[in-house]
């Protein structure tokens, strides 16, 4: 397993291909197999280590690549520690599984795009690639990272590379608007979460995740009797990280935005991995955040409430990606819900589970949109199964895996989260329950108004419709097998992923529970004692799940495909409701007018103090440090010569001969240094 | 040679000067039988460097004495010889286009580079007084012939008669010193004089050693008040030459002071530390504050220079390991960046251009965009911007100090940081902001390429990756004696 440095490695270096020679040279298939063969190889590495790592006894293993930064003495709570980082990674269970996810599901991705982005200019090909493929790496090093400086690289890598790639049509207004929104977001989490890390050297003196859970195991669990302490002052602050780039209640507002970039970057990036980011770290910190439970109790309600809000809005969307990136943000709440009930393998499971339907359901959208020539609004698609049945079966796939309908993936991961809440708040469940079922709603209303009824789209258009390509629109049409194969691997995974968390209610083991559970513990621990099973309670809610994802997909299926008609009519009826979800329940509204016209007004603010007051400071003190150059010249100019020339002119009238090689300035200096002489033993003489 | 004491190890451990010498004398032959063949001399002198270098490679993890005793073949020795022949090498590359402008003879250059270097050898090697004195002489008289090494300058003339008096000057104050350690001891040997002086009380004679000899080594660092000499010789001599008399006599002498300090007088520790912490303050201030109002790129250098001795001095004061691993550390930064600035001056030297103004730099962005870029670099590095280099330096000199509890110093430094950045930014502003200077086109030939390369990959590297630099300079300030753990635990 110590070759897994290379795992991050080989995309990066496939970066640097498409970016330092690509963009110039390569043909867009040559960028495209470049980028492809470095995550296939990324993959087949990382599968190597991922058996290795079942056959280890320990599951546990960190492989320090070099040291990085020195050590340098810095103030911690127990006196001077020493900041070292060195550049190490670590394979266990989680980072593992999250290895697979990554390399896995951005193969498929990558060989996808080569269909999808082959409409672009050559360089923007292999631009595209290249970050890409520099996503990756850093994704990688995120995953791998074995301390928190380590992860943080990773991080701001994939955060640097998703505003790459949202903006990647940088000429839109829209795309590098959006892209400077989710930078600019992300910043606010990164503050959290920097504030944390500092937290974190400060409290623990180590940065190493190992390192840290051994160290916090050792104190006390800060219950409400406790009192709010420093674990649960550095859980919030990472936690608010994790909000920033895992969209979640209130800093969500980016992600539906970053719809503007390329379909398989919405799939890989913003669906996939990178927005997983933050459940990833906060289960990296298992121990940490189960020894600050006022901080789970808040991470659980934002998740839950987050969940709730994004569904809810994604019921009236009419853009099919957007109605995926809304879902994105209630999926990602439903992990935060299960970190905050302490059920971080269901967290886990759900992450990749989800991984594999919404990157299928990103990649159909995208073979949607590309058949229906750039169009992405619902309301001028329908009927598209005959046009397409293999996007449409594949990604009926994905909608009743998310739904929750057994035995897709999505159930088992969905019902493990559910009933995990339900032991720890009845209250929590209900609204998850219930977002459960709006899941299956708005899910059936995407799939029965794109495929479904008639085609309502523009006609396909003989005379060279402008698709900005210069060649004409045929009408709706199934992609090209690189396109469509990739659909199909994911649906495969859509419908068997769930089968690795089998729950013991029905029979199974939950291998994934099992196999996780030490990424979640200090070695060593003891085993946390098995919860009671109630078999018959956890059988009820899944009954009950069941019953609500049949009623959302029932009733989307009257108000959709049986009588079209009654979704307008329960608009009209309730205008309300219906006007407050598609303005998002103007979040972004109330944002622009608060802290955006904020900011805007305070930085006009600054900007005007910054002209007066600090630039008047800075002047003054350029102009007090010249003034004193100034004096010292002058002083040097007058006075030293003066004293200098006194001397001189004693040793000139003196040495007559010499004063044409002399200039007098050689006295000077040698004067100047027998004064510095005659300081020092007048110091020594006098001063002590 | 038995009988007199030396063995075949002396010589196979003597063998990167050896070849230094041969190197030296092949230069000045190899002119006799062709003349005027400045590309075959060019060769020799920079193969006669790799050579000794890779020599000097094998000796890593030696820690021996040879000559009697007189010579120490040991990690700091070889950590500090690294430093001359790297930056030796870098003199030579950007010589070699600078002397065929000039129209001077490269033979007796090239040969005197080499000189040069020796004696830095022998000052790194050195733990006897009078070994020492003898390298510091070799390269200091190699410096005053460089330094007047443009015959028809003024300026040049000046700058050699100017160097060559006070350098006698302070070569007899550091002689004066040398001689009452001598009397007060009874040895000229480092470790003799540290032991002779582990039991002794301070006498004044003592003290008076102690500042004569403080006094001569801060005249070859440029330490205010001995710096006087240096803004006038770094701007008559040739460009290049200046460029090797910052960075490796620099560190020479720095090396030397190192050995004589804290080998020899680890005992006075505590004397030595208020000498040196005054002469870091005065120093950094006086060297930043005239930076300022130079016009005169080589000039500016000087100071700037001057002002980096003064952070060196931090390190030194500190006194501990950390703080000699932070001077270390320092020292090879500051070659890429000092040398890289030096490069970059020493290229807007054409036929019809000086080039050594600071309005010189006017539009070079334009003219030159990868040397601008560079030198922008290079800027950045000296005024201790991360990810630079410099700002590695800094943060390790400053450290250091704060370690020790010199808390003010290490404020002092900071603020003489931030001061500096004026005249470094100021450079910026010339060459991206200013319409282009006159003159001919800018020419960037191989050896140029090369120099700038290497000094924007070390001044980059040890930015983002200083363990590198660090671990080495960690393993090699132990070798410097006893005396640094002892003065650890005072």
């Amino acid at each position: 397993m110590d070759f897994i440095w290379l795992i991050p490695l080989i995309p990066g270096i496939g970066a640097a291909l498409n970016g330092l020679v690509g963009v110039r040279s390569f043909s867009k298939r040559t960028a495209g197999l470049v980028a492809t063969g470095a995550m296939a190889a990324a993959f087949l590495l990382s599968v190597v280590a991922f058996v290795q790592l079942l056959g280890s006894a320990e599951r546990y293993h960190k492989v320090t690549v070099a040291s990085w930064i020195p050590p340098i003495p810095l103030e911690t709570a127990n006196g001077i520690g020493s900041f070292e980082v060195p550049w190490a990674f670590t394979l266990d269970p989680l980072s593992g599984m999250m290895l697979l996810v990554v390399t896995g599901i951005g193969l498929l991705i990558h060989i996808y795009s080569i269909g999808y982005i082959d409409h672009e200019p050559r360089g923007g090909v292999a631009r595209f690639f290249c970050y890409l493929n520099l996503f990756c790496f850093f994704m990688l090093i995120l995953v791998l990272g074995s301390s928190f400086l380590v992860m943080f690289v990773g991080w701001e890598g994939v955060g640097l590379c998703s505003y790459l790639l949202i903006g990647y049509w940088y000429k839109k207004k829209s795309a590098s608007d959006a892209g400077k929104k989710a930078f600019i977001v992300n910043r606010i989490g990164d503050w959290g979460f920097i504030l944390g890390i500092f937290l974190v050297f400060f409290t623990f003196g180590t940065l190493d995740f190992r390192e840290v859970a051994v160290a916090a195991a050792a104190l006390p669990v800060e219950t409400a009797a406790v009192g709010f302490g420093v674990i649960s002052l550095i859980c919030l602050l990472l936690f608010i990280g994790a909000t920033g780039k895992s969209a979640q209640i209130p800093l969500y507002v980016w992600l539906p935005d970053a719809m503007e970039g390329p379909t398989p970057v919405s799939a890989l990036i913003h669906a996939a991995t990178m927005v997983t980011a933050g459940v990833y770290m906060v289960c990296r910190n298992a121990v940490l955040f189960t020894h600050a439970p006022m901080v789970m109790e808040v991470v659980a309600a934002i998740g839950v409430v987050t969940a709730l809000m994004a569904a809810t809005i994604g019921l009236v969307q009419t853009d099919i990606k957007r109605v995926l990136a809304y879902s994105t943000v209630s999926q990602l709440g439903y992990m935060f819900l299960a970190t905050g009930v302490g059920a971080f393998a269901a967290a886990a499971f759900h992450l990749m589970t989800h991984a594999f339907f919404k990157a299928l359901l990103f990649l159909g959208s995208g073979s949607v949109i590309h058949a229906m020539n750039e169009e992405q609004d619902m309301r001028r698609m329908g009927g598209l199964r005959r046009h397409m049945p293999l996007t449409f079966a594949t990604m009926c796939i994905g909608a009743v895996a998310i739904a929750g309908i057994p035995p897709l993936s999505g159930f088992f991961s969905k019902d493990e989260i559910l009933y995990r809440t339900f032991l720890h708040s009845p209250l929590l469940w209900g609204l998850g329950a219930v977002t459960a079922a709006m899941t299956a709603f708005y899910m059936f209303r995407l799939i029965y108004m794109t495929f479904f009824g008639e085609y309502r789209g523009p006609a396909p258009d003989a005379e060279g419709h402008g698709d900005g390509h210069g060649h004409a629109w045929h009408g709706p049409h199934e992609s090209p097998r690189l396109m469509t194969w990739p659909l199909v691997a994911l649906a495969v995974g859509a419908v068997f992923a769930g089968f690795v968390g089998v729950p013991a209610a029905l029979g199974g083991s939950n291998m994934i529970e099992h196999f996780l559970e030490p990424s979640f513990t200090v070695p060593g621990a003891a085993h946390a004692a098995e919860a009671a099973h109630h078999y018959e309670v956890e059988w009820a809610l899944m009954a009950f799940s069941v019953l609500l994802a049949a009623g959302g997909i029932l009733f989307a299926y009257r108000n959709y495909v049986q009588r079209p008609e009654a979704a307008d009519e329960l608009a009209t009826r309730l205008a309300g409701t219906h006007r407050l979800l598609t303005n998002k329940y103007y979040v972004d509204e109330l944002y622009d007018a608060t802290v955006v016209s904020g900011s805007m007004s305070s930085a006009r603010g600054l900007w005007r103090f910054d002209g007066g007051v600090v630039d008047g400071a800075v002047n003054g003190t350029g102009w007090a440090t010249r003034a004193s150059a100034m004096i010292s010249h002058v002083l040097d100019k007058y006075v030293v010569d003066g004293l200098v020339n006194l001397v001189g002119w004693i040793c000139r009238e003196g040495s007559y001969g010499f004063r044409r090689a002399q200039t007098g300035l050689i006295q000077n200096y040698a004067f100047a240094t027998l004064v510095g002489v005659f300081a020092f033993v007048t110091w020594f003489l006098v001063g002590r | 040679m038995e009988a007199l004491g030396y063995s075949a190890a002396d010589f196979y451990y003597l063998l990167p000067e050896l070849i230094l010498t041969g190197g030296a004398l092949l230069v000045l032959l190899v002119n006799i039988i062709v003349p005027r063949r400045g590309d075959l001399l060019f060769g020799i002198s920079l193969g006669t460097l790799v050579v000794s270098g890779l020599v000097l490679a094998s000796f890593a993890g030696v820690d021996t004495t040879v000559s009697r005793g007189l010579l120490a073949i040991d990690g700091f020795a070889l950590f500090f010889k690294a430093i001359f022949l790297v930056s030796a090498a870098l003199t030579l590359l950007m010589s070699a286009p600078y002397l065929r402008v000039e129209g001077v003879p490269a033979a007796e250059y090239y040969f005197l580079i080499l000189c040069a270097a020796l004696g830095m050898m022998f000052m790194a090697s050195g733990v006897d007084l009078i070994t020492l004195f003898i390298g510091l002489e070799t390269m200091a008289i190699a410096f005053y012939v460089l330094a007047g090494y443009l015959k028809p300058s003024h300026k040049s003339n000046e700058a050699a008669v100017k160097y060559f008096l006070l350098g006698a000057f302070s070569l007899g104050i550091l002689l004066y010193g040398m001689s009452l350690l001598y009397g007060v001891t009874g040895t000229t040997r480092l470790d003799g004089i540290a032991e002779a002086l582990a039991g002794q009380d301070r006498s004044l004679l003592l003290a008076a050693a102690l500042i004569l000899l403080a006094a001569g080594m801060g005249f070859k660092i440029a330490a205010v008040p001995f710096h006087m000499w240096a803004p006038d010789v770094y701007e008559g001599a040739p460009t290049p030459v200046t460029a090797f008399l910052s960075v490796g006599s620099k560190a020479a002498s720095f090396a030397m002071l190192l050995r004589i300090f804290v080998e020899g007088m680890g005992a006075l520790t505590p004397d030595w530390q208020v000498i040196f912490a005054f002469l870091a303050v005065v120093t950094m201030t006086v060297g930043n504050i005239a930076a300022i109002t130079q016009s005169n790129m080589k000039r500016m250098l000087a100071y700037s220079s001057i002002a980096h001795a003064g952070y060196i001095l931090i390190g030194v004061v500190a006194a501990t390991e950390r703080g000699v691993v932070a001077a270390l550390v320092y020292l090879w930064v500051y070659l890429f960046m000092q040398l890289g600035a030096f490069a970059v001056v020493t290229m807007l030297r054409r036929h019809d251009v000086v080039g050594d103004e600071l309005k010189d730099m006017s539009g070079l962005f334009a003219r030159a965009p990868a040397a601008a870029v560079a030198m922008l670099l290079f800027m950045l590095s000296l005024g201790g911007i991360p990810p630079t280099a410099g700002f590695m330096g800094k943060v390790w000199v400053f450290g250091a100090a704060i370690d020790q509890g010199f808390i003010w110093l290490a404020v002092v430094g900071v603020i003489n940081s931030a001061i500096s950045l004026y005249y470094y930014l100021r450079v910026v502003v010339f060459m991206f902001f200013k319409e282009e200077a006159a003159g001919s086109e800018i020419a960037m030939g191989p050896a140029m390429v090369t120099t700038l390369t290497v000094a924007v990959v070390g001044t980059i590297l040890f930015g983002i990756y200083p363990q590198l630099l660090f671990e080495q300079a960690q393993a090699v300030a132990g070798s410097l004696g006893a005396s640094v753990t002892s003065a650890a635990l005072q």
